[in-house]
């Protein structure tokens, strides 16, 4: 069995990212770059199944536009066993980056690709379902239990105060929520054997870019809490503001 | 502001040790930090920390992997030691008795044979190794060792006690000293054993009560005519002195690491808090007094990583290090005790409550300038390399 999982470079969850002086894109300074929360539970997911299967290969696909191998070794380190980087493409355009995806994965042939639901810096959720449209195949989206039964992905997901169960034929492409699993840390010989494990990098072929990013700006500052009053008699001034001024009831 | 020292500094980390001192700090924030304060006070052995350690392969990483280590070098060493110990102290103690006494003794010094049968179990964590070199009347002077190993037929027999034996309770391998000819020239009347815990007649007397690192296991152990099998002597008879100098000298940069870990806790505490807090209409940091502390705490810190970070390089060029290892051990584990106590000041009253952790810090630090040789041994050790024996 052939698993693809795929990962992007993301800005750490702790940092509080600065606009760049051009006001179009983030200011790389300081920052600490990790994997994409989400597709850690598509990497440990994919880890888990070959680990049950005995056999298998699982493949770490990231398209990045600076060439950034960090989080691709540390999936390395974390058990995945090649990995593929695919230099271009940008941050935030998810048509571009499901079109270069989708001809790499071509060629993996794998039998299952796995994504993390969404990228917690554009959070745009698109990118897997791109990649289904481009590969034809079947996909299931924010999924929280997987089973894989011969040639059968058995997905389940939360839908409105219910559960959905989907079969899927392989290969097929799955996205994964948080609850999946519980993401491993890497282990030591983990990490002592990623340098030497294989990491491919490809110059992405040139792509018309579909977004133009204007502008970014910081959220605006959230105003300052206010008081109203105490006890009891507060309560009607307080049903009115949050009525009248802050619309919520 | 960035308070991590390590992320503006120019340490010239490669990608692997980076690699390892990020995975090893998630994992201490997440797994080991939150059980620190329980553990310090029940004061059990933190056996599910050891494990999960044991799952992660921390238990060997200057191991060669031919003997089912990490491989990893000093530096990546020091480097999870440090992050452990921003955690846990008593969790960074039990880890640097594990591996660089009760484990790298048989790696450096040990026959083929001893490497392969006792090696593996204790770098996967499923033994827990113990060292045991200080005895009643042998401390710091531990040259003065009475614990006598008496040959016999097919081996030894050993007879003593050793004293404050850390993970003794707990440990499936003991690697300890004992005098084989009291007769010959004070260093070479001792040589190095390799016990197992079901070797008949070793018995724990006592496990001590302590201030800090009080999670760590800290034992009187007695050995009671224990028949030792000739296969299980350490390296070549009369040079166990010798041999445990060596281990100590990199032992001490283990515990310098960990006396930098607890100070580098202590401080980013230290520094969320004097933002946060505020008196007389400012935050804290505001006022100059309490500005400054953080100014020279920063400085003192970085000061004990630099000493460690280069006396770990020169362990893994193969060059001389004794020195630079003791300088950095006497220097980090004073700095941990002045920047503890400043940042329990800095905190106040909160700062003395062991809701706020420093004050546990401040409690386990205080084992740095002790084990592994006090801090005026080091001052011995480096006067001696400076003026010779005068
Ligand atoms: C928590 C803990 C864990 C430990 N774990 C281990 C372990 O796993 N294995 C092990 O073998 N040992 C262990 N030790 C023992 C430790 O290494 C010794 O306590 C230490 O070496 C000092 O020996 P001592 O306690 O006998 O003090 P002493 O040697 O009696 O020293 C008392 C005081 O005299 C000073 N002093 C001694 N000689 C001189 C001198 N020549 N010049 C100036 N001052 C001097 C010392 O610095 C100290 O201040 C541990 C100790 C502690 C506290």
């Amino acid at each position: 069995m052939i698993l693809a999982v795929c990962i992007k470079r993301v800005p750490d969850t702790n940092a509080r990212p600065q606009v760049a002086p051009d006001g179009k894109s983030i200011n790389p300074q300081g920052i600490e770059w990790v994997i994409n929360p989400y597709d850690e539970f598509a990497i440990e997911e994919a880890l888990r199944l070959k680990e049950k299967a005995g056999t298998g290969e699982v493949v770490g696909v990231s398209v990045d536009p600076d060439g950034n191998e960090s989080i691709l070794r540390k999936a390395l380190a974390m058990g995945v066993d090649r990995g593929i980087l695919v230099k271009g493409g940008s941050m935030f355009d998810g048509a571009v980056t499901a079109e270069l995806l989708a001809g790499v994965l071509k060629n993996v042939k794998a039998d299952l690709i796995l994504f993390g639901k969404q990228a917690v810096d554009s959070d745009s959720y698109q990118v897997p379902s791109l990649v289904a449209h481009h590969l034809g195949l079947p996909r299931a989206n924010v999924v929280t239990k997987l089973e894989i039964q011969g040639t059968k992905a058995v997905c389940r997901r939360q839908i409105e105060g219910n559960e959905e169960l989907l079969e899927l034929s392989t290969p097929c492409i799955v996205s994964c929520q948080k609850g999946l699993n519980e993401p491993r840390y890497p282990s030591l010989k983990g990490i002592m054997a990623a340098k030497k494990k294989p990491l491919e990098v490809l110059e992405a072929p040139p792509i018309e870019a579909r977004i133009e990013i204007l502008k970014m700006e910081p959220p605006p500052p959230r105003p300052p809490g206010r008081i109203v009053g105490k006890g009891r008699e507060a309560v009607p001034e307080l049903v009115r503001l949050l009525r009248e001024e802050a619309k919520v009831i | 502001m960035n308070t991590e020292l390590q992320a503006v500094d120019p340490f010239e980390l490669t990608e692997t040790q980076k690699m390892i001192r990020d995975t090893v700090r998630d994992f201490a924030r997440e797994t080991l930090a939150p059980r620190a304060q329980e553990l310090d006070r029940k004061g059990d052995f933190p056996m599910q920390n050891f494990r999960d350690m044991a799952a992660m392969g921390l238990t060997g990483i200057p191991v060669p992997e031919a003997y089912g280590g990490a491989g990893a070098d000093t530096l990546s060493f020091i480097l999870a030691m440090e992050e452990i110990a921003k955690a846990c102290g008593s969790t960074a103690l039990t880890l640097a008795a594990h591996t660089s006494l009760g484990t790298m003794p048989i790696v450096q010094f040990g026959s083929e044979e001893q490497k392969r049968k006792y090696v593996p179990p204790n770098a996967s964590g499923e033994v827990i190794g113990s060292y045991g070199l200080t005895e009643p009347q042998a401390g710091s002077d531990s040259g003065a060792t009475r614990t006598a190993a008496t040959r016999v037929s097919g081996g030894w027999r050993v007879q003593g006690t050793k004293m404050f034996m850390t993970n003794a309770s707990v440990a499936g391998l003991f690697v300890i000293t004992a005098v084989t000819n009291k007769d010959a020239p004070k260093h070479e009347r001792i040589s190095a054993f390799i016990l197992e815990r079901s070797f008949p007649g070793i018995s724990i007397a006592k496990k001590e009560d302590k201030l800090g690192c009080r999670a760590s296991d800290t034992c009187i152990v007695n050995f009671d005519d224990v028949f030792v099998p000739e296969s299980n002597l350490l390296g070549q008879e009369g040079h166990g002195f010798s041999y445990f100098m060596q281990i100590l000298d990199g032992g001490r940069i283990g515990i310098g690491a960990m006396a930098l870990g607890l100070a580098e806790g202590g401080f980013e505490r230290c520094v969320e808090y004097s933002k946060t807090r505020s008196a007389f209409g400012r935050p804290i940091g505001a006022h100059q007094a309490i500005a400054f502390k953080i100014a020279d705490m920063a400085v003192q810190i970085q000061a004990a990583r630099h000493l460690l970070y280069h006396a770990a390089r020169l362990k893994d060029a193969g060059r001389p290090y004794k020195r630079e290892a003791s300088m950095a051990k006497l220097y980090a584990s004073e700095m941990a005790m002045r920047v503890l106590r400043e940042a329990i000041q800095v905190l106040g009253g909160y700062g003395y409550m062991t809701e706020y952790h420093i004050e546990r810090m401040y409690r386990d630090a205080k084992l740095c300038e002790i084990g592994e040789g006090t801090s005026e041994i080091q001052r011995i050790v480096i006067s001696r390399d400076l003026l010779g024996k005068l």
